[in-house]
């Protein structure tokens, strides 16, 4: 009978170098691994050729007179600034109607309301449904409730910024609602066994303790909102601004709107204001998602 | 504070564990004929139980005997949980916690909790003290001297009071739950419900809380649901053995209590077959 170190000793080595660097051996998983990369290539040098048309198109415009100028009809004299403000405005708005409301809605739907009611699921789906409906579709509500409160001209920046917080509401409840579950229910726990009320454990606990969850997800909302121009289209803000807007009334245009315009002009120079102005926005859109992953990074796990 | 009968031995603190007279002498809760239900499904049937002033008593018995239920109803924490209903009555000085018009926050004031897992808030070690007296309103003349108190109390002070401004998640496993015991007692209790405290811990982290759990002795009343029947050999005074029964039609099963009485008398002598042969080792 043989021993367990017999077999040990008697069994032939098989030699560790396989001269095969990954271990696969056959021809399928390459294959798979290569189709992969190009997937990947494909996607990014699309995005490489775009920013770098960009840059070679509207790189010599970059420069003071976009920030500084107002459109004009010749190209040369043409800049952004009154665009640059009214996104600044629009922005600014919107964060200021839908942070509040929207974390106030998910802080309802997680921490009071009954999970399992027949009114809160309905509730709780619509807001799911809400965040794909397509952004026109708010731009047109918008339009119409305008209309039905007796607003004129609709091109201002409250209707605009009505628009874009329709849109970007149920992104910020849903961002939320991810940040409030996020916190264990052990410190909610805690916070109760200690004589806290329901109230001052949501307030003192749960809510600092999702902040950075909300605000990474109200970043990434208000920088969608940011590239969208097809609501603020339909209430009329592809005009010719020429003055800086100073309200909530005062008529606007945004970046996209912008860049919108001038593409569909047939002067060469404006296709090149229009490239400019477009490296801004894009710069703004990465500076934002920079910021929103640099929060999520910063903040993550503190448990 | 009623005063323990005449022919009474004199005794407020037992030196050891376990040399408790038979009776309760002064008890400060008393549970009577407690059901716990978790919507239609009964976890714990049928108890009645008093924890005497100034006792530890631990609640013991195999997983599913609901001793972890039954502690969460005794501050109404089960009050957080869809569906949890308690049925009979569970006295506080005499008071019914579930009667209508008593106040669970007050309750859960009156009657802290150490969880099995270290729960500090994401905050400052001095704002996990502070937190509890500042959310109850307790007038405190000086926060400084309570936070310094509460943790002195629960052996942590001289371990943290450099770092009272760090966050609380830097300690470790076995200060974490002593800083959760500190919360617990920074809000004054009179009683301390511990759900088994050590499970997460080392051996040595837990030798330090079986240790400090004779020192809160001297002022609060301790009940501790444990897992591990040598921990309640070493710091109960009273031991309460629970354990599951299995319906014979559903399959559900339903905790009892099989018996109570001095940890002494518990381990050395159970009176039930069944708490001898959980003690022994034979089953659970």
């Amino acid at each position: 009978m043989r021993t367990l170190q017999d077999s040990l000793a008697g069994a032939p080595t098989m030699p560790l170098k396989t001269g095969k660097a990954h271990g696969e051996r056959r021809a399928g998983p390459l294959i798979f691994l290569i189709v992969l990369w190009l997937s990947l290539a494909v996607a990014v040098i699309f995005l490489l050729t775009l920013i770098v048309n960009l840059l070679l198109e509207g790189g010599s415009r970059f420069g003071m007179p976009l920030f500084t100028e107002y459109p004009s009809s010749s190209p040369d004299r043409a800049g952004a600034r009154p665009a640059i403000l009214g996104s600044i405005w629009v922005i600014a708005t919107t964060a200021l109607l839908t942070i509040p409301l929207g974390v106030a809605a998910a802080l309802h739907l997680e921490e009071f309301a009954d999970k399992k009611h027949w009114f809160n699921r309905i509730i709780e789906l619509n807001v799911q449904n809400l965040a794909a409906v397509p952004s026109i579709v708010y731009g047109l509500l918008a339009l119409a409730f305008l209309a039905l409160i007796g607003v004129r001209d609709k091109n201002i920046v409250i209707g605009g910024a009505l628009a874009l917080s329709l849109l970007i509401l149920p992104v910020i409840i849903i961002a939320t609602r991810e940040a409030i579950r996020a916190v264990p229910s052990e410190i909610r726990d805690g916070s109760l066994a200690l004589g806290a009320t329901k109230w001052q454990t949501t307030w003192r606990q749960v809510l600092p303790a999702s902040v950075p969850g909300i605000a990474t997800g109200s970043i990434l909302a208000l920088s969608r909102a940011l590239g969208e121009a097809a609501p603020l289209l339909l209430l009329g803000a592809l005009v010719f601004v020429s003055f800086d807007p100073n309200g909530l009334l005062s008529g606007f245009t945004t970046l996209p709107i912008q860049i919108f315009n001038w593409t569909g002009r047939p002067q060469e120079g404006f296709h090149e204001l229009a490239a400019a102005a477009s490296i801004l926005l894009l710069g703004l859109l990465l500076l934002m998602n920079g910021l929103a992953i640099f929060i999520r990074n910063r903040y993550q796990k503190r448990w | 504070m009623a005063s323990a009968p005449d022919n009474a031995p004199m005794h407020l603190h037992a030196t050891h564990p376990g040399q408790v007279p038979d009776y309760i002498a002064r008890p400060i809760m008393r549970v009577e004929n407690v059901d716990v239900y978790y919507g239609d499904f009964r976890a714990v049937t049928e108890v009645n139980l008093e924890f005497g002033l100034h006792e530890i008593t631990a609640l013991i018995g195999p997983s599913g005997c609901g001793k972890s239920t039954l502690l969460r109803s005794l501050n109404r924490m089960n009050d957080l949980i869809d569906g949890a209903r308690v049925d009979g009555e569970i006295l506080f000085h005499g008071e019914n916690i579930y009667s209508k018009g008593v106040d669970p926050i007050e309750v859960r004031r009156r009657i802290g909790m150490v969880f099995q897992k270290p729960n500090p808030f994401p905050k400052s070690i001095y704002d996990n003290i502070a937190y509890g007296p500042r959310v109850t309103g307790m007038k405190v003349e000086s926060m400084d001297d309570l936070v310094e108190e509460s943790l002195t109390r629960a052996a942590l002070w001289d371990e943290v009071k450099d770092k009272l401004k760090q966050s609380a998640i830097g300690l470790s496993g076995g200060q974490q739950q002593r800083l959760c015991i500190a919360r617990a007692i920074s809000v004054r209790p009179d009683v301390i419900l511990m759900d088994e405290p050590c499970a997460s811990l080392d051996p040595i982290a837990t030798m330090r809380i079986e240790d400090l759990m004779q020192e809160l002795r001297e002022q609060y009343t301790i009940v501790i649901v444990t897992h591990n029947m040598q921990q309640a050999a070493r710091v109960a005074d009273r031991t309460a053995f629970f354990t599951a029964q299995v319906s014979e039609g559903t399959g559900a099963r339903t905790g009892v209590l099989v018996e109570y009485g001095t940890t002494t008398q518990i381990f050395e002598d159970p009176n039930d077959q069944r708490t001898e042969d959980y003690i022994s080792g034979r089953f659970g």
